[in-house]
């Protein structure tokens, strides 16, 4: 064995010694997360911006709107398109160019989040039906990297749409133009909440930092509405779960997420 | 908009709620591959072949203390109706990662050090459910390569159509449907290494939709298991 990997195994039995006694390594509780704390209109320039600190995990996102074309089987409804990059600043590891599989995860569960709880209504944003819709960007940067991107990503998306604004747009000879000075509010129906959950042994933590991360078995992302369902899930990670393990974290993320759901509700 | 279910809860393919699509495999079918299988789910058409353990290329991947997994999953550009562009899409390489994490919990690459194992998945044809269908065949395949393995992994879909959960979502229940959750389960260690979920569920419906996964993922596993026995023991299944 290598010397990290020693080291690897001894921050892991000590971690999994402190969860025998319900206790982690930076003091929290097996169910409590970090300091969420949420900073929205950052950036002027977007229409909807926010940043977002999840224990040592930092996001700044934007939300640009603009119009665009439909999807081609989706004439119907606005596109919504959700991206991530973790910004070589971020983390030591991270390296500049295209996205490996992890961004790319990262990107699709957080798009997911937001796509399968409905959280816009994408019937609002057309403009003239198959040829010209609105189109809202969200591009989460992770400016550091500290654990559970997931969640922090999630949060300051869903943070930066809920206090964005949609300009608006009129359509002269087919073409849209942006009628100066007037916005509204985005269409939005219910507050996707992602809880993030990592399993080490037979413990399931909430909001895993970087340490539990690096020794974690298996994770498990649940997005929850407002409603109280369950609408996205994604399972990481080397190893996996019993079926008992799933329904528990189903009955943890809900609960969770209806705290975090008061803190984003304040943004409307 | 295509009905999904009659009023006799039969669904838009002719099945029953809790009936899965045709399954073949067939174990052993490239040449080249260190193990192979060929599995076709309802109209999926799908190849996956096994190489390894071998040396790892780049060299820096490689672990001093375990062989390492990695996972191409490819859609053919004639798999779909739309011509798909042959380069892999950012959703590919999502479903390469989740269906190699899928996997990683049943092989013991741990005799194998500096080695790589690569699993190829090669979709033919697409008809929703692929990223299951090919978990099926790429387990089946590891398993031919003769990989250590504590288990074989078995995935299949559940969902939600007409307000009712269902096994096995074919390509028009995902589209039109309301939920689809794919689950790869092991079913002798009765651990899930795969879950995904689109689509709103209630506390109570994601629970029962879970348990109609893994009864679908149990009944793949003895479709796999006499695939395995057909090609080692002949036709003889004890």
């Amino acid at each position: 064995m290598t010397n990290s990997v020693i080291l690897a195994q001894l921050k892991r039995d000590r971690i999994l010694e402190l969860l025998k006694e319900g206790k982690r390594l930076d003091g929290r509780g097996l169910e409590d997360q970090r300091p969420l704390s949420i900073d929205v209109g950052v950036i002027p320039k977007a229409n909807g911006s926010a940043r977002v600190r999840l224990g040592d995990t930092e996001i700044v996102t934007g939300v640009k709107i603009q119009p665009d074309k439909p999807f081609p089987d989706l004439g119907d409804k606005g596109i919504l398109i959700c991206t991530a990059e973790i910004l070589p600043l971020a983390d030591p590891n991270a390296e500049p160019g295209p996205p490996n599989e992890e961004v790319i995860e990262l990107a699709r569960v957080v798009d997911r989040g937001i796509r399968e709880t409905e959280m816009l209504d994408l019937h609002q944003l057309v403009l003239i039906e198959n040829k010209s819709v609105i189109g809202i960007f969200i591009d989460n940067s992770v400016t550091d990297a500290g654990g559970n991107l997931f969640d922090a990503c999630s949060y300051a998306s869903v943070a930066a749409l809920l206090s964005c604004t949609v300009p608006k747009y009129e359509i002269k000879d087919e073409l849209p133009v942006l009628v100066e000075g007037v916005t509204s509010k985005p269409p939005i129906k219910t507050i996707p909440v992602s809880v993030t959950m990592a399993r080490i042994g037979e413990y399931i933590v909430v909001d895993p930092n970087s340490d539990e991360e690096a020794c974690m078995d298996a994770r498990l992302t649940i997005t929850t509405n407002s409603e109280g369902n369950i609408c996205a899930i994604q399972k990481g990670g080397s190893d996996g779960f019993t079926f008992e393990q799933v329904i528990r974290c189903s009955e943890i993320a809900l609960p969770v997420g209806t705290k975090i759901r008061k803190q984003l509700e304040k943004l409307m | 908009m295509t009905q999904l279910m009659n009023e006799n809860g039969i669904r838009c393919d002719g099945r029953k709620v809790d009936q899965l699509r045709n399954i073949s495999i067939k174990v052993g079918v490239l040449k080249n591959a260190d193990g192979s299988a060929y599995i076709e789910f309802g109209k999926n058409k799908i190849l996956a072949g096994i190489f390894g353990p071998r040396d790892v290329h780049p060299k820096h991947m490689a672990n001093q203390d375990s062989g390492i997994l990695r996972c191409r999953y490819h859609m053919s550009p004639f798999s779909v109706t739309e011509r798909k562009n042959p380069a892999p899409s950012r959703r590919e390489i999502e479903i390469s990662k989740v269906i190699k994490e899928a996997l990683q919990p049943a092989v013991i690459l741990k005799d194998f050090p500096r080695t790589v194992v690569d699993v190829f998945i090669e979709v033919l044809q697409a008809d929703g459910g692929t990223r299951c269908a090919a978990l099926d065949a790429a387990s089946v395949a590891l398993a031919d390569a003769g990989i250590p393995m504590h288990d074989l992994v078995s995935a299949c879909a559940a969902g939600k159509v007409a307000d009712q959960i269902v096994l096995d979502i074919n390509n028009e229940e995902d589209q039109e449907g309301q939920a689809d959750m794919p689950i790869a389960y092991m079913p002798n260690l009765g651990k899930i290494t795969l879950m995904q979920l689109d689509g709103i569920l209630s506390p109570s419906e994601y629970q029962k939709c879970i348990q109609t996964g893994i009864s679908g993922c149990k009944q793949v596993y003895e479709i796999q298991r006499k695939a395995l026995m057909e090609k080692y023991f002949g036709n003889e299944t004890p």
